[in-house]
């Protein structure tokens, strides 16, 4: 049952990211190019998406998941050095060639040689960062 | 030009609904970063299933549409290849300490006024926005 809603849910997913243009990475861009020619598309994507999510955060407040167990728990106030510098190295490599996690999967069929690529190398990362969060982890207490 | 934008809420609204229907289902946040890097640091043995299965459905139904050319889509990636390996670098590293990308801090985390999600979004998109700036004066600069 769990593997039936996630797959139905990556699958809308893909769709959802395929029919508004957000695997172009020239959309991504022109959103992130505010001072050339701002392509507003990403904000409607962003904002439609809001909508439904907005409806199901409220509707967790009177039930449970359908498959059983506990929704996540209550938003964590708490900002951290780690949040901040992961969004402005997430947010460099997303401007650079306008792709995010999300897009890169659903693109990498018809992305070419270099959206797989990317994927490798975004996997490699993501790899790399449990030690980087560790070194950090340990600046911080040092500090 | 214009029909863009219709494209883009239509599309929008399938990514919220795709989020809802994990969250009221599975009772989990979709996140892409989150749901493929649990898998690659292996901190996420348990619920592999679910996770590949998510990401088999991400990873087919573009496929499918796009082998039926509508609406076809070409993702313009630059050709620069130390450009390419450069950003998926740091995105996936990126995404891994601040613990989240697009989907679950920007869509799941300000759809519920999360602060991290709302500081998060602000953050990478400036970022972003920065880098655009910064390729955009290198390239006119050549």
């Amino acid at each position: 049952m769990r593997a039936v809603i996630a797959f139905l849910s990556g699958s809308l997913f893909g769709l959802g990211l395929h029919l508004s243009g957000m695997t172009n990475t020239d959309k991504v861009q022109g959103f992130l190019d505010f001072f050339g020619t701002w392509d507003p598309t990403l904000a409607f994507v962003m904002g439609g998406a809001i909508i439904p999510m907005f409806i199901a955060w409220r509707l967790t407040r009177s039930r449970t998941p359908i498959v059983g167990g506990d929704f996540p728990k209550p938003a964590d106030p708490k900002l951290d050095r780690s949040l901040i510098l992961g969004a402005i190295l997430f947010g460099m490599g997303w401007g650079l060639v306008g792709l995010c996690p999300g897009p890169a999967l659903a693109s990498i069929s018809y992305g070419g040689f270099g959206g797989v690529i990317f994927l490798i190398a975004m996997i490699a990362g993501m790899a790399l960062a449990p030690r980087a969060k560790q070194i950090l982890d340990t600046s911080t207490a040092g500090a | 030009m214009y029909i863009d934008w219709i494209w883009g809420l239509i599309g929008g609204l399938c990514i919220g609904c795709a989020g809802a229907i994990y969250l009221l289902g599975n009772g989990r946040i979709m996140g892409a970063s989150g749901i493929l890097g649990g898998l690659v640091d292996g901190s996420a043995r348990s619920s592999w299933v679910e996770r590949g299965a998510f990401l088999a459905g991400l990873i087919l139904i573009p496929a499918l549409v796009q082998s039926m050319g509508v609406p076809a889509v070409d993702t313009n990636l630059t050709s620069n290849i130390a450009l390419v390996i450069a950003a998926g670098l740091l995105v996936g590293l990126g995404t891994r300490i601040g613990n989240g990308c697009t989907s679950g801090h920007g869509v799941c985390g300000i759809s519920r006024l999360s602060p991290r999600g709302i500081v998060s979004t602000f953050v990478y998109i400036g970022a972003g926005a920065v880098m655009v700036v910064v390729l955009r004066t290198l390239i006119e600069g050549l």
